[in-house]
């Protein structure tokens, strides 16, 4: 196996596994009833554990610490605290093959999403998020396209670029619960 | 006159480093016949955000419908990532009604408003396939590239999850193969076809996406492909750009120039090298065009 995973997390996913014990005190007995209220994710009640998102999961064949199975798990368990601040729930690469391939219909990548959407909420966000909201915000793009480039497009006999309006998504952000002001403080 | 005409939604990652996709597809498609109206405004899909804010990530994709609703132009896209965003929420919307009041409550806002079940969303091969039609593809071929051995690799967001956006078999996608086999080129099948490039996690952790490309880029050699072709900016990113970052990673030589697909069947249309940007690539393709 590939050391791809950090240190610590790979410590204490083996932690775990030799130990194999879950701490009453850190489940959160309505953290299954909280997440099933966004709307699609309702069927992570019909999970049976059979592990065919991680046998199928493209990042879980090179990391040790990521395993959609455990997380839909952790999940029904209500681990609430130890998922949101994990590391691996940053892994998805949202492929979809677990969606397309659970036999419970579960929708696997929007339980993750929905766990990410909870973590930004507790203010644990992975910089280069933090980055694409920003360029978004602030162009309408989510990669800063320098000017050198627009000028290319001109040399290579392309239209130049649709403008965003800033104003529009400003608003729409505004709407949403990732406002502005709490994206830039960070 | 342009039997067929849409609305381009470029995206980002496209403008910011991948302009030879956009070169070579407006070149392919103008010789088509398809005509390409821009994006009178633009703002980013909204999937890039969608693990910040499910909501912010609907509102973006919903401002962009709306956009092309008012144009009354089906959009097509050059990234699967687009794609596959906003032909999910335009079917959610229209399957959703609880959830359209809502996103109109906002648009209503900025003055726009979701209508639903007025335009499409396509992928360029979609597009090609169901409206341009195999047909007239492979008339356009001029000069078939019948010396040549590829591979292909689809980019998740054409395919999965099915139920929302997949037009072709995700277990056994036939449709990429059948556009390049169009240009004369043979298809080569290789192990673990369908699997992700890795590309989404590269700012999360830097190793798996390379050792994942890595394992792709190992079986298309094995088959002996000569050269591996995309119809995603991002997933080409990771073979063309990252390439030889991927070899010096695993100390391993792949070589494997890495074309878009409107590239390969620009050529095989007669168009130049340089009429494509395949002088842009970042994996030599001197030799690949030795035999074409």
């Amino acid at each position: 196996m590939y050391e791809v995973d950090s240190m610590s997390e790979r410590k204490q996913a083996n932690d775990t596994r030799l130990r194999r014990e879950i701490k009453m005190g850190d489940l959160d007995p309505d953290f299954k009833r909280e997440i099933r209220e966004v709307p699609g994710i309702e069927k992570i009640k019909l999970c049976f554990q059979c592990g065919t998102c991680t046998a199928d999961c493209p990042i879980a064949r090179f990391s040790e610490i990521y395993s959609p199975r455990k997380i839909m798990r952790m999940t029904q368990l209500g681990m609430k605290k130890k998922l949101l601040s994990s590391e691996s729930l940053w892994l998805c690469a949202a492929c979809f093959t677990c969606v397309d391939h659970c036999p419970q219909g579960v929708d696997i990548a929007a339980v993750v999403r929905a766990l990410r959407n909870m973590a930004v909420k507790e203010g644990i966000i992975p910089d280069v998020f933090k980055e694409l909201t920003d360029n978004i915000l602030k162009t309408g793009y989510a990669y800063r396209i320098p000017e050198l480039r627009l000028k290319k497009r001109v040399e290579k006999g392309l239209p130049p670029l649709p403008k965003a309006n800033l104003e529009d998504v400003s608003k729409l952000f505004d709407a949403t619960a990732v406002s502005k002001a709490k994206m830039e403080k960070r | 006159m342009a039997e067929l005409k849409y609305l381009l939604f470029l995206g980002c990652v496209i403008p910011y480093r991948i302009t030879g996709y956009e070169i070579s597809a407006r070149k392919v498609l103008e010789r088509l016949g398809v005509e390409l109206v821009e994006m009178p405004e633009f703002n980013c899909c909204g999937l890039p955000i969608d693990s910040v804010d499910h909501d912010a990530m609907l509102l973006l994709a919903a401002r962009n419908l709306c956009l092309a609703e008012q144009q009354n132009l089906n959009i097509l896209t050059l990234c699967p990532g687009c794609a596959g965003t906003l032909r999910k929420v335009n079917r959610s919307l229209q399957e959703d009604k609880k959830l359209k009041e809502r996103v109109n409550g906002h648009l209503k806002e900025i003055g726009m408003e979701f209508q639903g079940g007025k335009i499409a969303v396509k992928h360029l091969i979609q597009a090609l396939i169901e409206d341009v039609g195999i047909e007239k593809v492979k008339d356009a071929v001029v000069k078939p590239l019948t010396r040549l051995k590829v591979a292909e690799h689809n980019g998740c967001h054409i395919l999965r999850p099915a139920k929302y956006v997949g037009f072709d078999d995700p277990e056994n996608p036939v449709l990429l193969k059948q556009l390049i086999e169009a240009t004369g080129a043979e298809c080569l099948d290789y192990m673990y076809e369908t699997d992700c490039c890795g590309a989404p996690v590269i700012g999360v952790n830097d190793k798996i996406p390379l050792y994942l490309a890595g394992d792709k880029l190992r079986n298309i050699k094995a088959v002996d492909a000569q050269a591996l072709i995309t119809v995603c900016p991002f997933c080409h990113m990771m073979f063309d750009i990252n390439q030889p970052r991927i070899e010096r990673l695993l100390s391993e030589q792949f070589g494997i120039p890495v074309l878009h697909y409107p590239q390969l069947l620009g050529l095989a249309m007669g168009l130049t090298p340089k009429e494509l940007a395949i002088d842009e690539l970042r994996v030599d393709a001197t030799k690949l065009l030795d035999a074409t």
